[in-house]
């Protein structure tokens, strides 16, 4: 068993190193002085720049900046923001919360209405209610979530105004956010428990159990949805990275506070250091989940533990 | 070395689309007998037309509408949809039908040059991996790991940040996040593509490594690969809308869906039409390419007729 963490423990942070990678090489891909570009618009006087050029070790071979910059990321230090005249950290740490409340949230909403409506569809297979609701699926994977968002707005302040619709503190305001967040991941989500249950249902060892008389409902938990949790989970791992990608949108629309809308502001800003750090920040998680997920698979299924 | 936690992306999913195994489908199956199965599928036409609908009314905008989408007509901002402007006018007095109609040719355009150009690469990736594995293969599949490890969105948007805002540079980052969908899904028909028996006969006759990939990979693989386009054609709309409403896409004053709704955003309450249309429009569009990809799927997979 220690040998099966250990190689996955391997892999997560191989595949860690590689994305630390591939984010450095963010403002190094953009032409032009790294120290200029992250100077951005806001200019900078000689001093500055060459302060910054030392302070990046941009005279030094690209290995050394490398491990230079992921000591400071390693450390807390994603570097100074020029745009806003504040640190990385401290932009994002500003940030976070509303951003994880309405991610959690997202998720809540996606499981319960996901899974609720995917094993109703698969159980009652044929039925209106299957093909209604996979209608609903296909259409809710398909709805721009930054017009529902305006749609919702719309509704919700114009007709009828229950909500908080821009940026209201408590839950009031997150649940316009929350809705149009989860909308297209409940779609999925629905599709995919489906096609997991209806899978699951297929196997053997369900056709006896139902021959030898145990009751339908029986049938359904113990043998259908047990087996059918698994590859729900690994989806759900893969869809609070696309949550926390989503809130990039969401945040947008409804204007709230957020990381998501700090990345967009940053990307349109040419603040590239609070881009690199975000989208570090997202694509570690995103990994760091997957690994959790996986690390869950064999206690969830003896059958998956391979030591 | 092994990514391990993004190796079920084959059985799961990016924001947004499915990534699911090829199945190698038999060239043998007759035109005519496709063609029955493709009418009898409801979702599978419903689909065909939608998306014909839209093509036909936005290739032949000039001929439904005599107003330019640019001409601004100070004395009638903000009308409500009615005979003279179907879909209203917006802040400047641009009429909106206009727009819409003519906005959804780089919208479209763009989204068929995103799995173009994403499906070429992403194609040309996973067949040399696929076929000729060894260290080259294992280098390109590490890479598609390492880009799979980010969520769609956040990939498009790290791209987009280097890239810089503009149509062109859009379409190049939307087609980055398709590379490693099709990569992988090529890469695994692929492998089971090349152990088919006529294959390993004709290496064994010493027929060309390219002219067995062009020969009888290609067209082993072929179904498959269409049924990805068509739905990823959606998803490839729903971002390159997601930048344009973000502001890293078309650049004003050209209107394109995604930028029109967040013209729409800003006045959402005033004139709710502004934003409201395009929408419908992009999400019908959407629709139609999930219902299309869900309905060849069924058509040319035989695998899944039982089910």
């Amino acid at each position: 068993m220690i040998i099966y963490v250990m190689k996955r423990l391997g892999g997560l942070v191989a595949l860690l190193f590689a994305i630390s990678v591939l984010v450095f090489m963010i403002i190094r891909l953009i032409p032009g002085d790294p120290a200029l570009v992250i100077l951005g618009t806001s200019g900078g006087d000689p001093a500055t720049v060459a302060r910054l050029r030392q302070q990046m070790g941009l005279d030094q071979p690209v290995v050394m900046q490398y491990l230079r910059w992921i000591g400071g990321v390693l450390t807390g230090d994603f570097g100074y923001s020029y745009g806003q005249q504040r640190s990385v950290l401290s932009l994002i740490s500003a940030n976070i919360v509303p951003t994880i409340q309405l991610t959690i949230a997202a998720l809540i909403l996606t499981l319960l209405f996901g899974v609720t409506i995917g094993v109703i569809a698969a159980v009652r297979r044929g039925t209106p209610f299957d093909t209604i609701s996979m209608g609903f699926a296909i259409t809710s994977m398909s709805i721009p979530s930054f017009w529902l968002g305006l749609v919702l707005i719309i509704v919700f302040a114009v007709l009828l105004p229950v909500f908080d619709v821009l940026g209201g503190p408590g839950i009031k305001g997150l649940v316009l956010p929350a809705v149009t967040l989860a909308m297209v991941e409940t779609g999925f989500t629905a599709r995919f428990v489906r096609s997991s249950v209806v899978e699951a249902e297929r196997q053997k060892h369900v056709t006896v159990a139902r021959a030898k008389g145990i009751p339908t409902r029986d049938v359904l938990f113990r043998h259908i949805l047990r087996n059918a949790t698994l590859p729900v989970l690994t989806v759900v791992g893969l869809q609070v990275g696309s949550l926390v990608a989503g809130t990039v949108i969401v945040e947008t629309v409804f204007s709230r506070q957020g990381i998501g809308r700090l990345l967009v502001d940053a990307i349109l800003g040419k603040d590239y250091l609070t881009v690199q750090a975000i989208v570090l920040l997202i694509a570690a998680l995103y990994s760091v989940i997957n690994f959790v997920v996986d690390m869950l698979y064999p206690v969830l299924d003896p059958r998956a533990a391979r030591w | 070395m092994n990514f391990d936690n993004t190796k079920r992306a084959e059985e799961t999913a990016l924001l947004g689309g499915p990534i699911e195994p090829l199945h190698v489908l038999p060239p043998s199956v007759p035109l005519h007998v496709r063609l029955r199965r493709a009418l009898k599928h409801h979702s599978l036409l419903a689909g065909v037309l939608i998306i014909t609908i839209i093509i036909a009314l936005v290739a032949a905008a000039p001929l439904l509408t005599s107003i330019q989408p640019g001409e601004q007509n100070p004395g009638e901002t903000f009308l409500s949809p009615s005979a003279a402007h179907l879909f209203g006018t917006d802040a400047f007095g641009r009429d909106i039908f206009s727009r819409v109609l003519h906005g959804g040719r780089y919208t479209i355009v763009a989204s068929l040059m995103v799995v173009l150009l994403g499906g070429i690469v992403g194609t040309a990736l996973g067949i040399i991996a696929g076929y000729f594995g060894g260290v080259v293969g294992f280098v390109i599949m590490r890479f598609i790991d390492l880009l799979l490890a980010f969520p769609g969105i956040l990939l498009a948007l790290a791209a987009a940040a280097i890239l810089g805002p503009g149509l062109t540079n859009g379409i190049i980052s939307v087609s980055i996040v398709l590379v490693p969908v099709y990569a992988r899904v090529v890469e695994g028909a692929t492998v089971e593509a090349r152990h088919l028996p006529y294959i390993e006969a004709a290496t064994t006759v010493g027929v060309g490594a390219w002219s067995i990939i062009w020969h009888h990979v290609l067209p082993n693989i072929r179904s498959g690969i269409i049924v990805l386009t068509t739905s990823w054609l959606g998803i490839a709309a729903l971002w390159i809308a997601a930048l344009g409403f973000l502001g890293l896409g078309v650049q004003p004053p050209t209107a394109e869906w995604g930028s029109i709704i967040n013209d729409g955003s800003i006045y959402i309450t005033v004139a709710w039409w502004v934003a409201f249309f395009p929408g419908i429009f992009l999400m019908l569009f959407v629709v139609a390419s999930n219902f299309i990809g869900d309905g060849l799927r069924d058509v040319l997979d035989p695998t899944l007729t039982s089910k």
